[in-house]
Formats: C-alpha cells, sequence, structure tokens
C-alpha cells in the first residue's frame, strides 16, 4: 500500500522478475539460529521483513541483503534470499555496484547509525546523492552494540557511555535532515515496534525507484536500554508522535488533538482547538521544505517525532542512467576487439620491410 | 659516411644513426608532451623501434618559466630493437631557461641542444637563477648548440593568418617538431593530417599548428647552422602489424579483451589518481563493448562497488596507484574471504603517502602481497612493458576468473605513460577466459554449499544473485567449510587459512624463462615489472663487453613459478635490480633462504640501461669480492 503521488508507474520492482506463486514469511527464513539479544528491536525488524518481502511478489532468489558491521548487520544471515555481510560502512557502495549492474535485482542495504552515518557516511550520502535503486534499512539504536556500548553519531549529547564516562559533548547527526540534503527521493521514519507501519513504509521504500532510506528507531535493551520508551508509553506518544500520510492534515494525539502549523520558514506544534482547519499543514511528500522541517521538527530529545513518509519524488536513478549509457552505446554497434585493438596508426613488418598504412 | 638524400627537396645527404634519444623539454604550458608524443607517432609509423619516457610535475600549471614547472619527454628510437628510453639525450630541445638548467646536466659532451632564445630574457634567466645568459657565458662550450628565435620565427610566420599572439606563440612546439622532423628525416604527411584532425572544430588553430610546423622544417633545410639531416632507418622487427601504445591504453584493452574473451560485463569502478587514471578515461569510452565505468566517491567505494559487480556475476575491476591500494586493503580481504574475483590495478608510483604521483617506482610489491590484516593471500601479476599491459590484464582476469580471488596488476608510472610498438595479436590467439556459474546445488542432500570446492583448484561455487535455488549468504567473518555459514571453530579456521593460500599456491602459472645465450653464466640478474627494459639492454651491454650473465624476469609474483628456487640455486650469484629498497629480494631469500644480492634506485625514473650495467659489472666479474 504505497503512497499514490500521481507519478509515473517507474518503480523500484519493475526489472525484478515476479514469483511464480505465492510466497510465506516462512519462505524468506533461513536455516540460521538468529543470535541477538533477548529483548533486541532487530527481531521486531526481521519479523516485519519476513512477513513483508512475501508481498512484493518477486522471485525470492531476486532479493539480495548487503550489509555492514554492526549488530543489525546478522541480518542477511536471517533471511533465505542471497545476502553479503560486509565490511564496516561498505554496504551502500557494494550495492551500488551490485545494482547498476544487476537491474533484475531488488537489492536491501542494512546498516546501523554507526555503520552507515559514522564509518560509511560517505557511502550513505554518496548512494543518496546518485539515487541508486536500492533499499537502505537504517536501524538507529543510537550506540554502538557490537563492540559494547561506545557513543554513537546519533547519540544525544551528554550520554554517559564506556567511552564518554563524563558524558558525550558530540553532537549528533539528524539522520533525515542528513538524508534529504543529500537529495534523497526517498526517506521516512519507522519504529521497530510498529509491525503495520514498518510493513507499510518497508514496501513503499522497496517499491520506491530509487534510493530509499528507512531510518528505524531501534531498542538496544543491553547498552541502551529503553532509549525510545517515550515514543512506546501511550502517555508521553500521545504528545509526540507525529504520523505523516502524505495527502492528509497532520494531526496527532487522541482525537488529533495536536496539529502542526506553519511558524516562520517552519513548523511547530499547536493544540487543534487552537487553529483553524485550513491552518493546519497537509502532508505533502514531494515539498522539499516540509520534508526538512519535518525531519527538525524531532530533535535528540524526541519531543516531536514524524514518522513515515517524509518524502518521495521520482528523479532519475544512477543505475537506469548508466545503464541506458552502456546500452546504447552497445545497441550503436562496433564492438569489435580487433577493429579496437588494431586501430590508430598500424604499420606492417614483412620480412624485414615496413609498411605504413594510409591515413585514416 | 653519408648516404643519399631522403627527405623533401634539401640536396644535402643524410647521415645514418643507429640510435638517436631526443629530449623535448619546456614549461608544463609549452606542449611537450604531446610534441613528444606526436614525434614519437612519426617514428613508429617509419617502422622504428622505440621507447618513451614522459616526465612531468605534479602540478597541472606550476608557475611559468620556473624549475618546478618543467616538463619534458624523451623518445629512443633505433633501426634495431631496443629495451629502454635511453639514458642520455642525444639531442636536447629546450624551450626556457628553466628546461634547460634542469636538463642540460644529463646532455653527453658533444651533444645537440637546441635553444628557444626568445625565451631567454634576463627575467626569465633571473627566475631559475642564471646570474648570466648560459647562451653567452660559455658554459654550453661543450655542446653543439643552435640557437633557433622560435616564438618570434613562429610569430612571424602566423602573422598574416590573424590568428591571436596567444595561439600564435603557443604553436612553437609544432616549429620544434618541424625542425626535428626535418632532422631525422621524418616523414610529415602523417603530423599534418594528424594535427588537421586534432583542431578540426578550429580551423584557424589547425593551420596556424601545420604553418608552423612546416616553418621549423623548412628552417632546418634553409639553415646552414644544421649541416646535415639524419636518418634512422626503420627496426627490423618480427613480422606483424604494430601499432604505438602507452601502458595505459594496453592495460585498458586488455581489460576490455578479458571481457569479450569471458563473455562477462566488464565494471571498473574507480576513483581518479595520478598515474591510473587514463584506464578510467579508456574505459569510460568503450561502453560498447558492455564495459560500465562507476566514478567512485572514493577508492573504497570504487572497489566496493566492484566487488558488488562481482557478486552480480560481473568482471569487476578498480584501478587505483599506491595511496589507493592502503585504502582498498580492506576491501580486497573481503573479497579474499568470499573468493570472488576481482582484479585491482595498482599503477605505482613514488611513495610512501602521497609520494611523488607523476613518477615511477616499485615500492608496492610488499603491500600488495602482505598490506592486508590476517593470511591474506592474493595473486599478482606484473607487466614489464606497456605493450606487455595487454597480455598481463588478460592474464590477471584468467586468474581471477578461474580461482575466484582478487588479483593485483602491479604496473608502474613509467609502463603507464610509456610507449613502444605493439605486435598486434589477433582475437583469436587471445587465452579463452570460459567462466560457469554455479546453476545446481551441489550438496549430497540437494541443498547448495557454497564453500564445496572443486578438488583440483579448491575453487568454490560461483552462485550469482538470481539463480534459483542457491540462495545463500557469504561475507567477511570466517566461513565454514563446505557451507560458508559463519564459523568461530578453531579447527575449522586453521583449515580455512591453509585451503586459501593453497588455492593461490596452487595456481598455475608458467615456469620462468631463463636467457642465457652462452650457457655457462654463474651470475643471474632476476627483475620483475618495469625493469624488463633496463635489465635487458644492460645485460647486453655486459655480454658485449665479455661477460658472462644469464637473466629471467617474473611476470608472476606471487604464486612465483614452482622452478623459482631451484633457478636461484643453480647459481652462484643472483641479483636483483628493483625501483624500491630491495622487496622482491626480501621475499626470494625468505622463501628460498638463497643469498640475493640487490640492486636499488628510487629516484622516481627509471633504471637508465649504462647506469644499470655499470652497477651490474661488479657482480658479474669473476671471482671478485664486491659489496652491494
Ligand atoms: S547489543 Fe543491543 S543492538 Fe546488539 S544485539 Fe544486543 S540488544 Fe541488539
Amino acid at each position: 500500500m504505497s503512497t499514490d503521488l500521481g507519478m509515473p508507474a517507474v518503480g523500484g520492482l519493475d526489472l525484478v522478475p515476479a514469483a511464480d506463486a505465492p510466497q510465506k514469511a516462512k519462505d524468506y527464513t533461513s536455516d540460521q539460529e538468529v543470535r541477538w539479544c533477548p529483548g533486541c528491536g532487530d527481531y521486531a525488524v526481521l519479523a516485519a521483513v519476513r512477513s513483508f518481502l512475501p508481498a512484493l511478489s518477486i522471485r525470492r532468489e531476486n532479493a539480495v541483503f548487503i550489509s555492514g558491521i554492526g549488530c543489525s548487520s546478522r541480518f542477511p544471515y536471517y533471511l533465505d534470499t542471497y545476502g553479503m555481510h560486509s565490511i564496516h560502512g561498505r554496504a551502500p557502495a557494494i550495492a551500488t555496484g551490485l545494482a547498476t549492474s544487476r537491474p533484475d535485482l531488488s537489492v536491501f542495504v542494512v546498516t546501523g547509525d554507526g555503520d552507515a552515518l559514522s564509518i560509511g557516511g560517505n557511502h550513505l550520502v554518496h548512494a543518496l546523492r546518485r539515487n541508486v535503486n536500492i533499499t537502505i534499512l537504517l536501524f538507529d539504536n543510537r550506540i554502538y552494540g557490537l563492540t559494547k556500548g561506545q557513543y554513537s553519531p546519533t547519540s544525544e549529547v551528554g550520554k554517559v557511555t564506556k567511552s564518554t564516562p563524563e558524558g558525550s559533548v558530540d553532537a549528533p547527526f539528524n539522520p533525515l535532515a542528513l538524508a534529504l540534503g543529500a537529495d534523497a527521493t526517498f526517506v521516512a521514519r519507522v519504529m521497530d515496534s510498529d509491525r503495520k507501519g514498518l510493513t507499510e513504509v518497508l514496501e513503499a521504500a522497496a517499491r520506491h525507484r530509487g534510493a530509499s532510506l528507512v531510518q528505524i528507531y531501534q531498542d538496544c535493551p543491553i547498552f541502551n536500554d529503553g532509549s525510545f520508551d517515550v515514543l512506546r508509553r501511550p502517555d508521553d506518544a500521545e504528545s509526540r508522535v507525529i504520523a505523516v500520510r502524505h495527502g492528509e492534515p497532520i494531526t496527532f494525539g487522541t482525537d488529533g488533538r495536536w496539529a502542526v502549523v506553519r511558524r516562520g520558514f517552519g513548523l511547530a506544534v499547536a493544540p487543534a482547538a487552537e487553529v483553524a482547519p485550513e491552518d493546519v499543514v497537509v502532508h505533502d511528500a514531494t515539498d522539499p521544505g516540509l520534508a526538512h522541517a519535518l525531519a527538525r521538527l524531532s530533535d535528540q530529545d524526541l519531543e516531536h517525532v514524524v514518522l513515515g513518509v517524509l518524502r518521495q519524488v521520482s528523479r532519475p536513478t544512477y543505475d537506469d542512467l548508466a545503464r541506458a549509457q552502456v546500452a546504447a552505446a552497445v545497441d550503436a554497434g562496433g564492438a569489435d576487439l580487433r577493429a579496437l585493438v588494431h586501430g590508430g596508426d598500424t604499420w606492417t613488418v614483412r620480412d624485414g620491410a615496413v609498411t605504413t598504412a594510409a591515413q585514416p | 659516411m653519408t648516404s643519399t638524400a631522403a627527405a623533401g627537396t634539401d640536396a644535402r645527404p643524410t647521415q645514418p644513426r643507429s640510435r638517436v634519444v631526443i629530449r623535448f623539454a619546456g614549461d608544463s604550458g609549452d606542449g611537450m608532451q604531446l610534441t613528444g608524443d606526436r614525434f614519437t607517432a612519426e617514428a613508429a609509423a617509419f617502422g622504428n623501434d622505440l621507447a618513451t619516457l614522459p616526465n612531468f610535475p605534479a602540478e597541472i600549471r606550476a608557475p611559468h618559466g620556473t624549475l618546478a614547472g618543467v616538463s619534458s619527454f624523451q623518445l629512443h628510437f633505433a633501426d634495431h630493437d631496443i629495451l629502454t628510453p635511453g639514458d642520455r639525450p642525444d639531442v636536447l630541445v629546450a624551450m626556457n631557461p628553466a628546461a634547460l638548467k634542469a636538463n642540460v646536466g644529463e646532455l653527453p659532451a658533444g651533444g645537440v641542444l637546441i635553444v628557444d632564445t626568445d625565451e631567454f630574457t634576463r627575467r626569465n634567466l633571473a627566475k631559475v637563477g642564471y646570474a648570466a645568459d648560459p647562451l653567452e657565458d660559455g658554459s654550453l662550450a661543450p655542446y653543439a648548440v643552435h640557437r633557433v628565435a622560435m616564438t618570434s620565427l613562429t610569430t612571424a610566420a602566423l602573422a598574416e593568418l590573424g590568428v591571436g599572439k596567444k595561439d600564435a606563440e603557443r604553436a612553437k612546439n609544432m616549429f620544434a617538431l618541424g625542425l626535428l622532423s626535418w632532422m631525422y628525416s621524418r616523414p610529415t604527411g602523417g603530423t599534418e593530417a594528424w594535427l588537421r584532425a586534432k583542431f578540426a572544430r578550429r580551423p584557424e588553430i589547425a593551420e596556424a599548428n601545420v604553418v608552423a610546423f612546416r616553418t621549423g622544417h623548412a628552417y632546418g633545410e634553409t639553415t646552414e647552422a644544421f649541416a646535415v639531416p639524419y636518418e634512422v632507418a626503420p627496426a627490423v622487427l618480427p613480422d606483424g602489424t604494430y601499432r604505438q601504445v602507452t601502458g595505459n591504453l594496453a592495460l585498458a584493452y586488455g581489460l576490455v579483451a578479458a571481457g569479450v574473451r569471458s563473455g562477462l560485463p566488464v565494471f571498473l569502478g574507480s576513483y581518479p589518481i595520478t598515474p591510473a587514471s587514463d584506464i578510467l578515461h579508456e574505459l569510460s569510452r568503450l561502453k560498447r563493448f558492455g564495459v560500465t565505468t562507476f566514478q567512485a566517491e572514493d577508492e573504497i567505494a570504487a572497489v566496493g562497488a566492484a566487488l558488488g559487480a562481482a557478486y552480480g556475476g560481473a568482471l569487476g575491476v578498480t584501478s587505483t596507484s599506491g595511496p589507493g591500494v592502503a585504502l582498498k586493503s580492506e576491501a580486497v580481504g573481503l573479497a579474499v574471504m568470499t573468493e570472488l574475483p576481482l582484479v585491482v590495478v595498482d599503477v605505482q608510483r613514488g611513495g610512501p603517502s602521497t609520494g611523488l604521483p607523476t613518477k615511477t617506482e616499485q615500492a608496492d610489491l610488499l603491500q600488495v602481497l602482505f598490506g592486508r590484516n590476517g593470511e591474506s593471500p592474493v595473486p599478482v601479476v606484473a607487466p614489464r612493458s606497456p605493450a606487455d599491459a595487454f597480455d598481463a590484464a588478460l592474464e590477471a582476469a584468467r586468474i581471477a576468473l578461474a580461482y575466484r580471488t582478487p588479483v593485483f596488476l602491479l604496473s608502474d608510472g613509467a609502463i603507464a605513460n610509456g610507449s613502444e610498438p605493439w605486435r598486434l595479436p589477433e582475437v583469436e590467439e587471445l587465452p579463452a577466459l570460459a567462466v560457469e556459474f554455479a546453476t545446481e546445488p551441489n550438496g549430497p542432500d540437494g541443498e547448495f554449499l557454497p564453500y564445496l570446492r572443486d578438488p583440483e583448484t579448491l575453487t568454490r561455487p560461483w552462485a550469482v544473485p538470481g539463480t534459483p535455488g542457491l540462495t545463500h549468504r557469504i561475507g567477511g567473518l570466517e566461513k565454514a567449510d563446505r557451507t560458508g555459514d559463519i564459523s568461530y571453530d578453531p579447527a575449522n579456521h586453521e583449515l580455512m587459512v591453509r585451503v586459501r593460500q593453497a588455492k593461490v599456491d596452487g595456481i598455475a602459472v608458467p615456469d620462468l624463462e631463463v636467457e642465457d645465450p652462452t650457457g655457462d653464466a654463474d651470475v643471474l640478474v632476476l627483475g620483475w615489472g618495469s625493469t624488463w627494459g633496463p635489465i635487458g639492454a644492460a645485460v647486453r651491454r655486459l655480454r658485449t663487453a665479455g661477460h658472462r650473465v644469464a637473466r629471467a624476469h617474473l611476470r608472476h609474483l606471487n604464486p612465483l613459478p614452482a622452478d623459482t628456487g631451484a633457478v636461484l640455486r643453480s647459481y652462484r650469484r643472483v641479483v636483483v635490480p628493483e625501483m624500491n629498497l630491495g622487496q622482491l629480494a626480501l621475499l626470494l631469500q625468505g622463501r628460498f633462504t638463497v643469498p640475493v644480492e640487490s640492486v636499488t634506485k628510487v629516484a622516481g625514473l627509471p633504471f637508465g640501461a649504462a647506469e644499470l650495467a655499470e652497477r651490474l659489472t661488479p657482480y658479474v666479474e669473476e671471482k671478485e669480492q664486491v659489496t652491494a
């Protein structure tokens, strides 16, 4: 159920062969024992992914999951698709090569806040800028889990961790603002515990032609327990969680108690009762200014957190354009290896006598 | 010692020469590389054997008229087969005082020196610290100096064409080319056609350059100063069709040929770096062969994307120089672990760090062999000359595809930018690089075992995504034998480390070819890579001087030919010339526990033939104790 934006029907899976028969979550489950800590948010995401993949109706062998390093990057082992658990931060680069050379694959990148935003920051922004047809699942638990609890590039200032005993003085990234700054064409945020939201957004991301970035708030009960609890407890969530949907007015809380309104060049939250209906902002996923403002509504303090698809626009993908250039050159012909090798100014030696080929 | 006239309307006889070394030197903006290239093309088309050595600053436009901005191009051409770009020039063309100052030290007494007097202004002299004008103070007395007002002669000849002053002055390099073309009795039609094609969009510039070229030619003809033109007869090369080729071009064509012969699309991931960028440039123009080029955001992404494409079934290639190899190391390790084919081209330059970007060196050998974490064996193939880069690229691809392994293709700056005649192969003579992807489960119970190996070659199946029934996961964590699952089992790791090593050790490579004309030499000179030419020329000199000496050259640095140890042990002395501080020598001594003596040079320039012969002489003088 992807958002209909009235854009040309060029989906992310258009060149991927369709499955012959309906599939189940079980088909996508590998024989590997899942080895995350009990209570890890990754379990919920894995379950959601296993259950939404069949809905894509593509051949299972044409789905590929590429991950980097970190707890979440174990993900590919648990899916019965093709997969590569690569090296730290480089999954978007590897996925770019794969997606560019193989349009018949649906390529997913599984990464975390350290993997994607710290060591792999460069590859992430360039994959988004190029708009390579890949779907990036960014598991954001705001901590380094696999290395046992150092602060990450999304940790809050002041956070006390193993490597910041006096509290972190390191200003964090706003991953969605970063992605929007890189001109990403699909930017979304979901909660690990929100099965419905996850399924809906991930499916839309996979069907989007271009680079999709989905930030997944994911709990790490071992090293950053309860970091997103304010978004889960109904009382707290009431005034914080802002679910957006393209074309709908942005209100939230019980009975739409709160509304998002324009203030200056940005947005603000106001009690809906005090806002004229026409002043309530209607979500437009094609409006870059609005997407930026929505991304900026939520700070690391989680006071207002926008969930859903903030931005979805259509822009030519790098891989489609690169393949088109190669295809046009191949179609134009002239791929004669002998002519290539024997091209240029040549001369011939026979029994010591030299003859020069005529100048072209 | 004269023969009859050969060129133009000139009635003067020509004087035969068997070989000539010309060096064009000027400011980076003077077009010396272009001039040298074109003279090379003339020599090639005439059938001379040749070798070239471009030498230019790393800065694109170093300050005008300074020593830092001097760019030169040396060309050695001959009527017989030659192996090096020549040691010292016979003829030096100096377009300004800086070029003179930087190069005249290498011109032997009696050498021909041609200078553009217009550039010898007080200001230009001061820029390079000449207190007195060397054209006047007698310091050039040892040379046959020709003072030619090239700039003003050129601008005067172009006055009627109405081209701008800047464009007119810029054509002085074609004046120099015309003059040299006359001096060496080169045919002129090719250059004129080439100029008209090169400047097809700006016919007035084409005309200006043609006129400048003709003016230089006519100047030689009519000026008494140049006594007689010389003639270098065509070389007697083996039968075949030839073209002149640089190492980077040959290497790029070799990769295309590997794509054609394997039937796989070539995917190049690359990040611009001197002196490897021309490989990216060339391949990006060859999309018609199904070649995809991806200019990545950095060196790591370049190799990552190439590996991703290889995972998908392409011939993945990444091209770089030493600093880029340092950045790619982790990804190459991933290719070792995942056992995917990948060609990593390292066009070596002077190091460490940024080092000497435009100069040559062979100091990455140990980096590519050992510069990764863990036991990480990677085959290494090194071309020996510009034309050989074509075959070496095919060989690197053959090993990568057949053994599912990353392979280093170790070129260097001298090969990359140098050129020589290339005896052109026929396509059907090239090796067939047939590749078979896995299509069926291979396990006893109908399952797919991605790490079940071929018992002969120890290679694992290459099952590309999209193949039904073979879904599997690979990665950088240690793999369990057969299943490829994650495994931390001690015995499994022991096995897998040894198997990966055994796979690379078992790659079939040809035995060493030892050249020993007298058959009784007891000294072996062993080299690898671009020292092939200088070693050959030096050994030739030693033999002419009556020494008995054998030589051999390594194309495969890993694995080494199976007979390497036996060959080394069969000589009383083994001498290894290298453009590093003795890396191959260290390797050989470690592997074979034989004494190996090093002759090394790290000046950013190749060995000269005479220089190397002199340095090898003590080793070949019988029963004499020498120190390295
Ligand atoms: S350390 Fe945290 S993120 Fe990692 S598996 Fe355990 S709970 Fe999950």
